[in-house]
């Protein structure tokens, strides 16, 4: 062995031991739950800086917690964005539309209707809110949970019904994972299954947009969990760089499928301060309160419009249901979490505001909630006369070398002909299986 | 008629699509004041401005992913990636994003990029600027591998790759940026102004992708290559007085299948050349696609000459190259048969 030089002026070896510390969630199944460590500062404690302001004159927001509506069921604070009530009642009216939309899917998943369904249950506020602030051709791209987007801007019910079913009438032609839409025509990126990709894409759009003097930001979003992924890195730096007009939302909803928001960092920092490194704007809001969702969203709007440059907006929330229909959340978390977080539900938490204000009552909600579960079914019923998935094939079985390029080169045709003809060998023309 | 090596035929194919489509952009790493490290990008920036050719951020990631999102938005990006051997983090966003779009979204949102980066060795670059990751590009659906072995064909191929509507992966052999090269390391280099395919139309060409080249007529066996090893073929066999007759691939995905199998049914004997790593390199494909379509026409089994399954060593890169020695000792084993 080499002797190293410097020989016995080194300082000696280590001698503490070392220890790997492994983040653990404060509740698992059978725990009673406690959230009184999440701090809820009140609605007046966050303030409004000018959209002008630079990005390191307001880093307590990347800390705070950016409220409107109070638990009192009032309205208050810098950030209230003083809707008038019909607005507010559309807003209340979409989230309660997601929501049975998700039960109504839900459903016809466990019905074995299709293979897989994911709902935003108690995260309805982070998209509605969000899509009624933003212009209606600011693009956005979206994680898996975001259908309140779809909805909030109108889209058809069926149409996302045919998508979830891989139906006839599925604009995606069966080939794509129930719930990963694609709608152009409403501004809405098409989904990918892989996690934070979309980050840097949507500042690609937005670069795209500035570079060619367009008026149209982009939005994105991706979960906690996902902020670990390389993607939201390079598209924080990217995004930095040039000033894109791009919108974060980072959907803090405490659970990446089994592991809990400290497997992202959530126990040294908030979310919202990934933002400081980068030098964008950053702001930490109560994502089950859908004024302030709407009110940074709409802040963080004009900082784009205004070529002030990109904002990471994290959205305090929670998962009140499993990942998806794959998922079973009473195996890794107390059941009592959902009903004991502190920030309550979004759409109860609008629905009491607009109560207490003299705008609203239990008996309108009570007929909009029905009046919303017909429409979604007679939706469903208009969807399902297109089929389901399953049951026969919906698409011609020579369709899936489709689309693979604009033009189909030679070793996609001779594959192509050698399906059709293992099918007329086998007797087939539709349907079965090889 | 002008007189071009390799990169200024590369750098005159972007000059010639962004004067004739403005939503053609240039970007990567060092690609904007400086005109990229291999000067394929000089002069761009100073001619169509800043916000059309500009210098990224050091993450291939990001850089692949803000293409696929400019070409969401009806851009044509020309991302450049410094050597192929920096292409890795950007795997997902290509393999998973750009190849996929168009699929998963049944046309409405489409991925029309083209990812230009210097690949293969013989420049002492040691193991991390010297890799030929061709084959992985290959294995994806919805990609389009493209390697030119020329000046003329790289400017021809390079605006067909940009005008194409898919993401193509446009990988240029280094090695000849400069001039060809026969194998042998030891001898004076050569510059392409004594080629014919240095001569270069300044203005607009282009070569359909999936087409390949007959470089070398013959009868007695088939050579298949790319890039780089085109030129080391063609001087080995010349060396050796042999009839082969030498196809240059040009374009892997889509291939020119055809013109592979009318040749191989010709002389009857095939021996496939690439640098790369040999297992479940392009060369396997190659082999396979030639022994189903032209098995009865065989006099002996299809060879290949690879680079061997080790990481691209620096000291021994000469060792490494499947050179003049490797691809004679191949073409003798098939011609005994």
């Amino acid at each position: 062995m080499t002797e190293p030089t410097g020989g016995s002026s080194l300082p000696p070896p280590n001698s503490q031991q070392l220890a790997l510390h492994v983040p653990e969630p404060k509740f698992r199944p059978g725990d009673e739950v406690d959230f009184t460590e999440v701090t809820v500062p009140p609605v007046d404690a966050a303030r409004r800086p000018d959209t002008a302001a630079r990005a390191d004159s307001f880093h307590d927001l990347s800390f705070g917690l950016v409220r409107v509506l109070d638990l009192d069921n009032s309205a208050g604070g810098q950030w209230n964005p003083r809707l008038d009530t019909d607005t507010m009642r559309q807003m209340l009216r979409h989230m309660a539309m997601v929501r049975a939309f998700d039960e109504r899917m839900f459903r016809a998943q466990r019905q074995g209707k299709t293979s897989f369904y994911m709902k935003s249950l108690g995260e309805e506020a982070v998209a509605v809110a969000a899509a009624m602030a933003l212009a209606s051709d600011d693009m956005c791209f979206p994680s898996y949970r975001q259908q309140g987007l779809l909805i909030a801007r109108g889209w058809s019910l069926v149409d996302m019904m045919n998508q979830i079913y891989s139906n006839r009438a599925d604009r995606m032609q069966g080939r794509q994972l129930p719930i990963m839409y694609s709608v152009k025509d409403a501004s809405f990126f098409s989904i990918s299954g892989n996690l934070t990709t979309q980050y840097p894409q949507a500042v690609g759009w937005a670069m795209a947009s500035a570079a060619k003097g367009d008026t149209r930001i982009a939005a994105t979003w991706c979960g906690e969990g996902s902020t670990a992924e390389g993607d939201f890195h390079s598209a924080c730096t990217f995004a930095s760089v040039y000033r894109a007009p791009v919108i974060f939302n980072v959907v803090n909803n405490q659970w990446a499928i089994s592991s809990f928001s400290g497997f992202a960092g959530a126990e040294q920092t908030t979310f919202a301060a990934r933002a400081i490194g980068y030098g964008i704007a950053g702001l930490r809001i109560d994502g089950n309160d859908a004024l302030a969702v709407y009110a940074a969203t709409r802040w963080a709007a004009e900082r784009a419009r205004t070529n002030q440059g990109p904002t990471l907006i994290e959205h305090f929330t929670y998962r009140a249901e499993g990942h998806s229909t794959s998922d079973d959340p009473t195996q890794y978390r107390s059941a009592g979490e959902p009903n004991a977080w502190p920030l309550g539900d979004p759409i109860v938490r609008l629905r009491d505001h607009l109560i207490a204000l003299g705008e609203w009552d239990a008996e309108r909600h009570a007929e909009m909630d029905k009046a919303l579960a017909d429409e979604v079914k007679l939706a469903q019923k208009e969807a399902e006369k297109n089929g389901i998935l399953g049951h026969g094939l919906h698409q011609p079985f020579d369709s899936m070398f489709e689309g693979v390029f604009e033009h189909m080169p030679p070793h996609l045709k001779e594959q192509q002909a050698q399906m059709r003809a293992e099918r007329a060998s086998a007797g087939m023309t539709q349907g079965g299986n090889v | 008629m002008a007189r071009m090596n390799m990169i200024q035929a590369i750098n005159s194919a972007m000059d010639v699509m962004m004067a004739r489509d403005p939503d053609v952009i240039v970007m990567g790493e060092d690609v904007g004041y400086f005109g990229g490290v291999f000067r394929a990008t000089a002069g761009l920036q100073a001619k169509f401005g800043k916000t059309r050719v500009f210098d990224t951020p050091i993450t291939e990631c990001g850089i692949i992913g803000v293409a696929v999102g400019m070409g969401a938005y009806g851009l044509r990006p020309v991302p450049e990636i410094q050597f192929a051997d920096y292409i890795y983090p950007a795997l997902d966003q290509l393999v998973s994003e750009a190849a996929r779009l168009r699929y998963r979204s049944a046309g409405e949102f489409t991925a029309p990029i083209t990812v230009r980066s210097p690949f293969g060795g013989g420049i002492f670059g040691g193991q991390t600027h010297s890799q030929s990751p061709e084959g992985i590009f290959t294995h994806v659906s919805g990609l389009k591998t493209i390697i030119p072995s020329t000046p003329y064909d790289a400017k021809g191929l390079l605006i067909a790759a940009i005008e194409d509507n898919d993401p193509t992966i446009f990988f240029e052999p280094k090695r000849i940026y400069n001039g060809p090269f026969d194998g042998h390391y030891d001898r004076p280099s050569k510059n392409w102004s004594a080629h014919p395919a240095g001569e270069v139309p300044e203005d607009y060409y282009r070569i359909d992708l999936g087409t390949a080249a007959t470089v070398r007529e013959g009868n007695d066996v088939t050579i298949l290559a790319y890039g780089t090893m085109v030129h080391v073929a063609v001087a080995t066999v010349e060396d050796m007085g042999l009839d082969a007759e030498i196809i240059d691939l040009r374009s892997l995905v889509p291939l020119d299948i055809d013109a592979i199998e009318k040749s191989v049914k010709k002389t009857g004997r095939c021996v496939i050349v690439h640098e790369a790593t040999r297992t479940g390199g392009f060369g396997a494909e190659l082999s396979a696609q030639v022994q189903e379509r032209c098995f009865h026409h065989l006099e002996a089994p299809v060879e290949r000459v690879t680079g061997f399954d080790t990481p691209y060593p620096h000291s021994l890169e000469w060792a490494y190259f499947p050179g003049p020695v490797r691809i004679g000792d191949a073409l003798k084993k098939v011609m005994r048969e």
